[in-house]
């Protein structure tokens, strides 16, 4: 019963933010929404990583990129539909993720977070000396007129608000099938104890890869719709620890470990950094992170749950008041 | 006769120059409950962690159910149905009680409703059901050693191994235990008990193996074992030589 009730929550959810870009029929506020969605996916495929197994990753961007590059790379040079690029960028990422992580995964708790970091810092590096991918100039996208197949749309922003709806909804459900099988409770008990996972028969270091793999796809799906939204590319954007950062904070600030964090996150941390860019412009550089670092900092000197948790806690003592009342 | 299911042969773990465990034999056989009794830091955690394949032995062999298990990881030793508890417990905190023994269901269950059928058989029989939906992390410390053990269950293994899963309980709390252990020991499983808790041990045991200093010094019958000079010396003896001090003292 009280899963069905949770799943309706998120049907809710859905369905909410399906509605908004057609009340408001703002374009720098549906510009809001795509992007909030595209964090809010990228959010999910860190949770499995991170919220769920336990591994923090800082390097999520080199997924992001990967995706980006491999379909704009294929649509600039031979002209292939970026959905095309898209599947095979998962799956590059998921191959190169697997590779990078392996021998990443000897390393426990903060090692492995700053391995990651290194390691997207070096695939950056690589991007940018890198004559045949343009190197540090990026590559602007030729554009082409509106066609879903070309992923490109000039005329409305609702055509990527619904590509981009759908991937977040695939990304979501793709978390909530991780969470609520058998995969989920081997890469959260991972999470909680290694060793008990062990002796539990859990083959952990198979399971932290599958984690990493399905992850880094689902990152990278994103980072081929962004590209194909911006237009334009270059490895400081797709590869920065801008991004990789964005991901974790969201995701913390909604709630670790939870499908509905990176959701709740994304809703707040977007439209803060996108309005703050808007109201204070070009002056205003950097604003937005600094709210982010305090809201952060906030958030895990007295709730390290993040949002969620605030959630959870107040129910709880609404509970506890009803018990001593009742 | 009896067939051996778990035969740890000739085996040494040295941490550097330190020899935790020197030359160790011993056979465990099908629906036996042997302990394994010892001085503080006489080797029996890092002999359980060297079986149960946290370790890799520095030389020696460990064989489970016909089979060389020598430093193989302990998730395919667990697959192959030994299993075992740790002496600090390691509950999966942020998971419902349920939850973490759900995770042991999986090894062998075919799909998720199977798990949890198997689950909610494993709660009942350690008394757990009330407290399913607790959270792991704030169960008192008997119940986080009664949910090891529940966890353990339901990878069905066919020997487990129970580091010291009395130390810290009450009178109570250690009988409650102990009818556990002779449960499952009627319904065909094997047991490998690390304890300090004598009282406990000693009436449940089929046979006792006893080490000091990484050797073993004895082996035999309950019975044996508290006559056994050697262990008296090593083991009780202290205790035993104070408490003659004591009352020669008073006198």
């Amino acid at each position: 019963m009280n899963e069905i009730m949770k799943n309706r929550m998120l049907y809710l959810i859905f369905a909410i933010i399906l509605i908004l870009p057609f009340v408001l029929q703002d374009v720098n506020f549906q510009h809001i929404t795509i992007m909030f969605l595209i964090f809010a996916g990228l959010g999910e495929g860190w949770n499995i990583i991170t919220g769920f197994t336990g591994q923090t990753s800082f390097g999520h961007a080199a997924f992001f990129g990967i995706g980006a590059y491999t379909s704009t790379i294929m649509f600039y040079k031979f002209g292939i539909s970026p959905w095309i690029g898209m599947i095979l960028g998962a799956l590059f990422a998921a191959g190169i993720s697997a590779v990078v992580s392996y021998p990443c995964f000897r390393l426990k708790g903060h090692y492995f977070a700053i391995a990651t970091l290194a390691v997207a810092e070096i695939i950056k590096q690589l991007f940018v000396s890198w004559d045949y991918v343009e190197g540090a100039t990026g590559i602007s996208i030729p554009v082409k007129p509106d066609s879903f197949w070309m992923m490109q749309f000039h005329k409305s922003k609702i055509p990527y608000f619904l590509i981009a709806y759908v991937l977040f909804i695939v990304a979501t459900l793709v978390a909530v099938a991780v969470e609520k099988n058998k995969m989920g409770y081997y890469l959260k008990a991972i999470r909680e104890s290694h060793e008990a996972a062990e002796a539990l028969g859990i083959n952990t270091t198979r399971y932290k890869l599958y984690a990493m793999m399905i992850s880094s796809a689902v990152t990278a799906v994103f980072g081929t719709l962004y590209a194909q939204y911006i237009l334009y590319i270059d490895p400081f954007m797709v590869f920065g620890l801008d991004i990789s950062m964005k991901i974790v904070l969201l995701t913390v600030l909604g709630g670790l470990g939870s499908v509905y964090g990176p959701i709740i996150g994304a809703a707040i941390l977007i439209p803060l950094s996108e309005y703050t860019r808007v109201f204070l412009g070009g002056t205003g550089k950097g604003i937005d992170l600094m709210i982010y670092g305090a809201l952060i900092v906030i958030v895990a000197c007295f709730e390290p749950r993040g949002v969620l948790g605030l959630f959870r806690r107040t129910k709880k003592r609404g509970a506890q008041y009803a018990k001593t009342t009742a | 006769m009896p067939r051996p299911l778990l035969e740890v042969q000739n085996l040494t773990m040295k941490f550097g120059s330190l020899v935790a465990n020197d030359d160790v034999s011993f056979v465990v056989n099908e629906g036996e409950i042997v302990s394994l009794i010892g001085p503080n830091g006489a080797g029996k955690t890092t002999l359980f962690n060297c079986i149960s394949g946290f370790y890799k032995p520095f030389s020696g062999k460990v064989i489970f159910d016909g089979k060389d298990i020598t430093g193989k990881s302990t998730h395919q030793i667990t697959s192959m149905g030994l299993t075992r508890t740790f002496q600090i417990v390691k509950p999966l905190k942020d998971m419902t009680v349920k939850e973490n023994v759900l995770t042991g269901a999986f090894l062998h269950a075919n799909s998720k409703r199977e798990a949890e059928n198997l689950t909610d058989q494993v709660l009942r029989m350690t008394h757990l059901w009330d407290k399913k939906d607790m959270l792991a992390g704030s169960l008192t410390i008997a119940d986080k050693k009664r949910l090891e053990v529940a966890r353990m269950l339901a990878t069905k293994p066919k020997m487990i191994m129970l580091d010291e899963a009395m130390a810290g309980l009450n009178k109570t709390e250690i009988k409650e235990a102990m009818e556990l252990c002779v449960n499952l020991n009627k319904n065909g499983m094997t047991l490998l008990i690390v304890e300090h808790v004598m009282e406990a041990i000693m009436p449940i045991s089929n046979r006792v193996v006893v080490l000091n200093a990484g050797r073993k010094i004895a082996e035999g019958s309950p019975q044996q074992i508290i006559n056994n000079e050697e262990v008296i010396k090593a083991y009780l003896g202290e205790r035993y030589y104070a408490k003659s001090r004591q009352i020669n003292g008073g006198i």
